[in-house]
């Protein structure tokens, strides 16, 4: 196989999990939910996805038990914030936290085992072109249809939505779902393709890099395609530089993905007018219909 | 009245704490403190399985703990606290944890301190290793005989002597084979990482490598290359579950020897602080079966490893031409084990800077 296009496969399989996640937090946020939450959703799908597809050897009920366990979390991360109003930002770290540790704990008699991995169609990876697809689908229901414009509308100003009749509680629960799912597949991606095995937080902090890049697309489904390449890339072009030998530091190398996302997170936030066009107003701002 | 009873009352609190105190107190308490998680089928797994003999064999006399997943940041408050819940030995799996260790061990002079891959020792610090780069050697020279592009890459986590001479071991076996061998190496800065460690595995095959050789703990590369219908060897366990068609061998650590050796030794009070080295000839490093491998090669793999294992084969074996065209040991001896352990320098044929 050409080499650039081993490089450049290797890129694309980096990215999709960073993809997956992101696009499930742009549409939570975009409803004016802030989901710090993603890491332990994403870890607990990788551990279900990892952990039904052992036990059944069947990986595609490994995908479903993945969405299953980010929706699960995410149900709880809507009950706290949603329903009994808790601080989204303190409720969504306790998430990563429970996440991580209860994956760690659930997960501990598939540690070691050789996993099934999701089989190829066409000698690619299904949830490739799902990703794009899905982010395709974000993009043409938050811009282009009415569900997507109340979505959009309760995320600027839910006091409003509300007052022109909208639910908004229930438009950010389904936001909410979908966005533990996505983060969900992403982790079931990990166990179940990536590095087919569970190891206990196997995330390695891709939740944490899936909520910057989100604000690194400034909220938009495209921008987001471009940021998670540009992660993806940059990881793996620091290992390719180790192997032809670039005369550079390799813990510089190693942590150039980390420095990227937060250069360009400086750079979009020195824009104060591009941040404040898509940033959704009502952005972790909590809800109580006043009756 | 009141005060009696309050007298009392702490008196026997006091004497039934003294009681249990004292039951415990009479299997001794070994503990172990792993940088990873038991289930990484690598490097920490191979120490609990030493911990489980231990147990098997001693298991009347010894009560074992341990506790995983240390960050080498936070290690100085896990191994105190292990000291302080009545430790009698304490062995510290990771060599970032040489520092902690030493300052621990200075608050706790009763209890023994050993040090797995490090280099300081104290009264109550022993530094135990295993020669690693025996195997390495002998895997180095069935990559030179089994690769097609004559490139191997390895996968390596941080620049530490022991990793170097790994990557000069593997070296000098491969050139015997096949003198202008090469590899090309990455170094991932983590002893644990799936997803680096594959993603590492992919550019070193796109690169033009075609057998993988790793210095760090996962399963993940191994994984990379039976996808991808390459070869590699499997580090510290025997990864063959994960790879059965990839891998052609593995460097298996066997502890269990050492940790009852030593752990005896508390028991009848001979301990003493040393630094060990045990290699293949005391069985604490093993070659794991050979596997997708023809007969000539195995052959040869089997001879290199017994010579090794009687001592007539040593890696390092004067004169080694090192990287900057200067030469170390002399001819016909091999290296001092000072050298060997403070190695810092690649040998030629490597074409790679070593991170500083």
């Amino acid at each position: 196989m050409d080499a650039s296009l081993a490089v450049l496969l290797t890129i694309v399989t980096a990215a999709t999990p960073l993809l997956l996640a992101a696009i499930g937090e742009l549409v939570v946020e975009r409803s004016g939910v802030l989901n710090l939450g993603v890491e332990g959703m994403m870890v607990m799908g990788a551990v279900a996805g990892f952990g039904a597809a052992f036990l059944t050897g069947n990986p595609y009920v490994g995908v479903i038990a993945a969405i299953i366990a980010g929706m699960a979390m995410a149900l709880l991360f809507g009950l706290l914030t949603l329903t009994l109003v808790s601080n989204q930002v303190a409720t969504g770290l306790s998430l990563t936290l429970l996440g991580l540790g209860l994956s760690g704990l659930l997960g501990e008699s598939f540690v070691g085992e050789p996993g099934a991995r999701l089989p190829k169609y066409f000698g690619v990876d299904m949830l490739i072109p799902f990703s794009f697809i899905l982010t395709a689908a974000v993009a043409y229901v938050l811009f282009r249809t009415k569900a997507g414009l109340i979505i959009r509308a309760v995320g600027d100003s839910h006091n409003s939505a509300h007052a022109l009749g909208y639910r908004v509680i229930w438009v950010r629960y389904l936001c909410v779902l979908f966005g533990g799912g996505c983060a969900g597949l992403a982790g079931g991606y990990l166990s179940l393709v990536y590095t087919p095995q569970w190891v206990e937080n196997m995330t390695a902090g891709r939740g944490w890099i899936a909520l910057a890049l989100v604000v690194f697309a400034s909220w938009m489904p495209w921008r987001l395609v471009a940021g998670a390449y540009l992660f993806g890339a940059i990881s793996i072009l620091s290992f390719v530089g180790q192997t032809r030998a670039w005369d550079i530091p390799t813990q510089f190398m190693n942590s150039l993905p980390y420095l990227g996302t937060i250069l360009a997170l400086v750079v979009i936030s020195a824009n104060r007018r591009l941040t404040r066009m898509n940033a959704p107003a009502s952005l972790g701002q909590a809800f109580v219909p006043d009756r | 009245m009141k005060k009696l009873l309050t007298c009392a009352a702490a008196f026997a609190l006091a004497l039934g704490i003294a009681a249990g105190s004292a039951s415990a107190q009479d299997k001794l308490k070994a503990c172990w403190i792993y940088v990873g998680a038991i289930g990484d089928f690598g490097w920490t797994y191979e120490h609990d399985q030493g911990r489980l003999a231990v147990e098997k064999e001693l298991g009347d006399k010894v009560q074992t703990v341990f506790v995983e997943n240390v960050a080498e940041s936070d290690s100085e408050r896990a191994i105190e606290r292990l000291a302080r819940d009545g430790c009698a030995i304490i062995f510290t799996t990771s060599f970032g944890f040489m520092e902690p260790t030493l300052k621990v061990a200075k608050k706790f002079p009763d209890v023994k301190f050993e040090h797995a891959t490090g280099f300081k020792t104290a009264d109550n610090v022993t530094t135990y290793n295993a020669k690693f780069h025996e195997g390495r050697y002998v895997i180095g020279q069935i990559a030179a005989k089994m690769s097609q592009t004559g490139t191997a890459g390895y996968i390596v986590s941080f620049p530490i002597p022991e990793v170097v001479a790994g990557i000069n071991a593997f070296m000098l076996g491969a050139q015997t084979v096949k003198p202008d061998f090469k590899v090309k190496i990455i170094w991932v800065n983590s002893w644990y990482d799936p997803g680096k460690e594959a993603d590492a595995a992919k550019v070193l095959f796109s690169q033009g490598a075609d057998i993988i050789v790793q210095h760090t703990d996962s399963t993940a590369a191994l994984q990379v290359a039976e996808e991808q219908g390459k070869h590699g060897f499997g580090q510290a366990s025997d990864m063959i579950k994960f790879a059965p068609k990839a891998q052609y061998t593995a460097i298996v650590d066997n502890w269990a020897p050492y940790y009852v050796r030593r752990i005896n030794d508390v028991l009848n009070g001979t301990w003493k602080s040393q630094s060990s080295w045990d290699g293949m000839a005391e069985g604490t490093v093993n070659i794991a079966p050979y596997t997708n491998l023809p007969d000539d090669v195995v052959k040869m793999a089997t001879e290199t490893a017994e010579a090794i294992k009687t001592g007539k084969l040593h890696p390092f074996t004067g004169p080694i031409t090192k990287q900057d065209g200067t030469v170390a040991g002399e001819a016909g001896k091999p290296l001092a084990d000072g050298d060997i352990l403070g190695m810092n320098w690649y040998v030629k044929g490597v074409d790679d800077q070593l991170p500083k």
